[in-house]
């Protein structure tokens, strides 16, 4: 009995056909040539010599950074008391001036789609696009030098963070359990309370928790421009050439943010 | 027969806590609460100096008001062009050194000495905020956009990587198993069996990154990286505050064309 024999296929087995196949390479082509472009410009403005030189220059500062100074770091502990500090009491200022700001920004709670939206949502881009040690270099001039100026700079730089993944995340709500709550009869301060605040409020605590943990990260340099923490010292020991004691500070605030990053780690697996 | 009512409750509803365990709610919020003691005991603010700076801080604000976008205009122009380049070329070498860094990261393709080899350069690249790579780097490659993009490139092996290797983690072990099975030799089994269920969140997440190394090239210029951060350092050194608002708006409506046209290109990509 003859069966019929499904046809060796003449053509091997293609992921994409014909026309996407082209219009990847294509974007690989003008891709490609964009950055062949940007390197060009960085390229013009770079003095190959010194990078040449980096691997020998790399060398020489290793060498200069072991030992660590390890009986510096009793003078240490002030200075990271201090950058924790920022962080937190940073991240707790942004917290409380986003969660209006979120509430204003969300589509389905905010009071008024036209005027209040945009400003809430102009607030968290500008915000967000202003980097901490921007905001801190304009805030030393203002309050003067210190811890302060950093507290102040971590909780504006925040703001706009914390605001947006809170105003996503009230948008992405059960707007059935909202409903269920007014049917009761509970007023509009109720019906946030009840229906909205308790959908929230894991994301919410994840949320502040994940910032805490940039924060410590984004003030161990606050200080290179004065407003206080370890960065501060980082900034005098380079600038007075004691790499011994660069690099041990260098190795507190990897074992300080690798803390923070596993407590931050622990809160939103034990939250969420 | 009787009818049986049920019981009232004695006490009126609660809402239920976010920590149910009780134990684990009041130690926490102990600890919470003596740790905020302790901080503001020890945190020596100047109020007088901070109250002497209110009006100065009114001065400086209305400096800024209204931006002065003539005057510097060509500085402004570079420093961005440069703050651009910069930006697209740490992406771009960034993302295609976290590739190898980040597969090697990932528990479940990767053997163990690997595994923590790889582990550690991204703990190392996530670590150090940008600024203090920036140092190092202005140090041995000297000023300009070269060390700005050394900079940026090796702060983006770590979030990339990082978001890679979980992403490998979290695949579907079943379709990798399905691509080996037809024999397929290693870098077919990657190409074939990882690569596709990974790649569109990491487009999405390249295109992120492009958006935070340009808001971040802004701030290596600071130490001497090139790009706006140096236009912006010159300006506020200079006190041309009107100057400096005009960079600041710049930077902010960039930021947000990136944003809007990087959502669009995901949509469009995915």
């Amino acid at each position: 009995m003859m069966s019929k024999t499904l046809a060796s296929p003449k053509r091997s087995w293609q992921r994409r056909d014909r026309k996407t196949q082209l219009t990847v390479w294509a974007g690989y082509l003008i891709g490609t040539a964009i950055f062949v472009f940007c390197f060009q410009k960085i390229s013009e403005t770079t003095i190959w010599a010194f990078v040449w030189d980096a691997p020998a220059q790399a060398a020489d500062l290793g060498s200069r950074m072991v030992p660590p100074a390890w009986s510096y770091i009793h003078q240490l502990w002030r200075p990271i008391w201090d950058t924790i500090n920022i962080a937190t009491m940073g991240t707790l200022i942004s917290i409380v001036l986003a969660v209006p700001i979120a509430y204003c920004a969300a589509r389905n709670t905010t009071p008024s789609v036209t005027f209040l939206r945009p400003v809430a949502l102009f607030i968290i881009v500008a915000s967000r696009s202003i980097n901490s040690l921007i905001w801190a270099l304009m805030l030393v001039t203002i309050v003067g030098p210190g811890v302060f100026a950093g507290i102040i700079a971590i909780g504006l730089r925040s703001i706009g963070f914390v605001a947006k993944l809170l105003y996503e995340a009230i948008e992405e709500i059960d707007e059935s359990q909202v409903e269920a709550v007014r049917a009761t009869g509970a007023s509009a301060a109720q019906t946030t309370a009840y229906g909205i605040v308790p959908q929230v409020m894991p994301a919410f605590a994840g949320i502040s928790v994940f910032r805490w943990d940039i924060n410590i990260r984004e003030s161990t340099v606050l200080g290179l421009v004065g407003a206080g923490g370890i960065g501060l010292e980082l900034n005098a020991a380079i600038t007075q050439l004691y790499w011994t004691q660069v690099s041990l500070m260098l190795l507190v605030i990897i074992a300080t943010v690798i803390l923070s990053e596993w407590v931050s780690a622990k809160v939103r697996h034990a939250i969420i | 027969m009787s009818l049986t009512v049920p019981a009232i409750p004695s006490r009126p509803w609660k809402k239920p806590p976010l920590i149910k365990r009780a134990w684990l709610r009041w130690t926490l919020i102990l600890g919470f609460a003596l740790y905020l003691a302790a901080a503001f005991g020890t945190t020596n603010v100047n109020w007088a100096r901070v109250w002497e700076g209110m009006p100065r801080g009114m001065q400086f604000v209305t400096a800024f008001f209204p931006p002065d976008f003539t005057s510097r205009w060509d500085e402004i122009v570079d420093g961005i062009a440069e703050s651009l380049w910069m930006t697209v070329v740490a992406t771009v070498v960034g993302i295609a050194l976290s590739v190898p860094v980040g597969i090697g990261a990932a528990r479940n393709i990767a053997p163990l000495p690997v595994y923590y080899f790889c582990r550690s350069i991204l703990a190392v690249s996530r670590s150090f905020q940008e600024v203090i790579l920036a140092i190092f780097f202005v140090k041995l490659f000297g000023f300009g956009p070269f060390a700005g993009f050394v900079t940026l490139a090796f702060a983006t092996i770590g979030f990339y990587g990082k978001l890679l290797a979980e992403d490998i983690e979290d695949m579907d072990a079943s379709q990798a198993e399905a691509v080996r099975a037809t024999g397929a030799g290693w870098l077919q089994w990657i190409n074939y069996g990882v690569q596709p269920q990974v790649m569109p969140r990491m487009i999405g997440l390249g295109l992120y990154r492009l958006d935070i190394n340009f808001r971040e090239s802004a701030v290596v210029g600071i130490v001497g990286g090139g790009g706006i951060g140096a236009t912006l350092n010159t300006s506020f050194d200079r006190y041309e505050f009107d100057t400096a608002a005009a960079i600041i708006l710049i930077i902010i409506a960039i930021v947000m064309l990136t944003e809007y046209s990087s959502g669009y290109l995901r949509r469009w990509v995915q």
